[in-house]
């Protein structure tokens, strides 16, 4: 399958590309790992007039933990993120996650920049940064903006980002001492798309009592779902069998999954349920630690 | 509009003028004709086309030809000289019959490649993660993941494991109370097995 024709650009600085991204209007596309692009112009569900690789532009792909926060460049592959020792130490649910994200060829071109800009809710990082409550700051003509997570993801295939805009960086705070953080999901076979997916990170105090929760969905969802209620559920209480189970039924309450080769919508709001409770104990064995 | 580029094919620059659209397999393939490495599902699903950009596996029937520029790719022919020793990893594979029609061969190699660069001591499971983006439809895997890690003990000097594939002799009560056991009975791979029900 080849691609329709397009212009391929390739910038060296921030500014160049931001200029070509407003010359060619509506019809240019950047390209990070293109691991989402190039099948969608090859498929020809996408035929951008230009394509801009912004593989050429120094800096945009680094990990580093600077004012209370942990800041990941837009251009970080997956692998670099599966293999960091900064994030395994706040953050053991970029591994869980990572390793669960298609297969290592995959995982060497794609990036978390280019993962969140997708604006899929099959992809699995954004129910990630919902839980770790990140931001994504987007950079264009006029400078940076900070976008929280929650005003990111608009519907489907749409996001925040606005035309001459690049995501250049990902925000995540740095969590307090007894937290906890877990992914994970359920797919048909190695590599596919959720069937569902749920991100949890809990922060629990000495008395055993949840001060904090983050929970995300992935794929049951028209856009990435935080599940509000499930954890409004856990807040201010401890772990137990009462609040795993109301967690879990308002989770498969508030998702929105439709029937198609992965299940039907009955079968994935049970196991979302089933997710949402197996992640709160595993992020809270991670916080115990 | 024609883009000119240089890529540094198993050591040997080439440059051309290409399509944006070009795909690296077809340039791999078609401009360089170089055709070990393979194409098989075009959508980045089977891993038949994987090779080493700058040392690290990349399908390229998902990378432009564009994007290889000023970059270095290595096939498989790339990993042996003409007529010279093979790589551990193409031994490995031939000594454990770890290819059947041999498609996807090129590609678990490449693949196999950069595991073992990063650990040359792998266990199965690690093996299996390693290689989840590669499919064989032929050999069900278990003599793959022999062969890595036979290539893995070649690489780092230690004891080569055995290469006598599992076999199992489906009638073999039947055979030994006709034959007696210890009989040595002959494969369709040439290799010979004493008869025995475990
Ligand atoms: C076989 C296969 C299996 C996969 N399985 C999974 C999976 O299980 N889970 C999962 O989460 N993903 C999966 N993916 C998708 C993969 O992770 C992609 O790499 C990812 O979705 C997109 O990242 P990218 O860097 O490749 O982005 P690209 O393909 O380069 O870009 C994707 C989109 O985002 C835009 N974009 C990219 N970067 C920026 C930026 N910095 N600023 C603004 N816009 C930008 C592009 O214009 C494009 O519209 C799979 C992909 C393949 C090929
Ligand atoms: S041909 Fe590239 S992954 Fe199958
Ligand atoms: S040997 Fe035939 S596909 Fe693997």
């Amino acid at each position: 399958m080849i691609a329709q024709s397009f212009q391929y650009e390739s910038p060296q600085t921030l500014q160049e590309a931001i200029e070509l991204l407003h010359k060619y209007g509506d019809e240019a596309k950047i390209m990070s790992g293109g691991h989402s692009l190039i099948p969608m112009m090859k498929l020809r569900f996408a035929a951008p007039e230009a394509v801009i690789d912004i593989n050429g532009i120094p800096g945009l792909a680094y990990i580093k933990e600077e004012d209370g926060m942990v800041k990941i460049g837009g251009l970080t592959r997956e692998s670099e993120l599966e293999h960091s020792d900064l994030l395994a130490k706040h953050f053991p649910i970029f591994a869980d996650v990572t390793k669960l994200i298609a297969d290592p060829q995959v995982r060497n071109m794609g990036t978390l920049g280019g993962n969140l800009a997708h604006g899929d809710a099959a992809n699995d990082h954004p129910a990630v940064m919902l839980a770790l409550r990140a931001s994504v700051v987007a950079t264009g003509a006029e400078g940076e903006r900070e976008i929280p997570i929650d005003e990111f993801f608009y519907g489907f295939y749409m996001t925040a980002l606005q035309h001459g805009e690049i995501l250049t960086e990902i925000r995540i705070p740095v969590p307090p001492a007894g937290t906890g953080n877990a992914y994970h999901k359920l797919e048909r076979k190695v590599g596919d798309y959720a069937t569902t997916g749920v991100a949890v990170q809990l922060t629990i105090d000495s008395n055993g009592i949840v001060t904090a929760a983050g929970i995300g969905l992935t794929n049951v969802n028209p856009v990435p779902l935080r599940a509000a209620r499930s954890e409004d559920a856990l807040i201010g209480k401890p772990i137990s069998e009462e609040t795993l189970k109301l967690a879990a039924q308002y989770a498969s309450e508030d998702c929105s999954p439709s029937s198609d080769l992965r299940g039907t919508e009955e079968y994935k709001r049970h196991v979302t349920g089933v997710l949402v409770k197996r992640m709160i104990l595993k992020a809270a064995e991670r916080a115990m630690q | 509009m024609l883009k000119k580029i240089t890529v540094t094919v198993n050591g040997t620059e080439h440059t051309a003028e290409v399509e944006p659209r070009l795909l690296l397999v077809h340039f791999i393939r078609e401009v360089i004709n170089l055709t070990g490495t393979h194409i098989g599902c075009d959508t980045s699903s089977c891993g038949a086309c994987t090779i080493l950009l700058d040392g690290k596996s990349i399908k390229s029937c998902t990378v432009l030809a564009v994007q290889a520029n000023g970059k270095s790719v290595t096939t498989i022919e790339g990993l042996a000289p003409e007529g010279g020793p093979l790589h551990p990893l193409q031994e490995g594979f031939k000594e454990n019959h770890a290819l059947h029609c041999g498609f996807c061969t090129p590609g678990m190699i490449m693949r196999a490649h950069e595991l073992l660069e990063h650990n040359n001591n792998p266990t199965e499971e690690e093996i299996r993660w390693g290689i989840a983006g590669n499919l064989c439809r032929c050999t069900g895997y278990n003599n793959i993941v022999k062969a890595v890690q036979w290539a893995g003990a070649k690489m780092r000097g230690a004891e080569l494991p055995n290469t006598e594939p599992e076999f199992r002799c489906k009638n073999a009560r039947r055979r030994i109370a006709k034959y007696g056991a210890g009989v040595r009975i002959s494969s369709n791979t040439g290799q010979h097995f004493n008869l025995s029900t475990n």
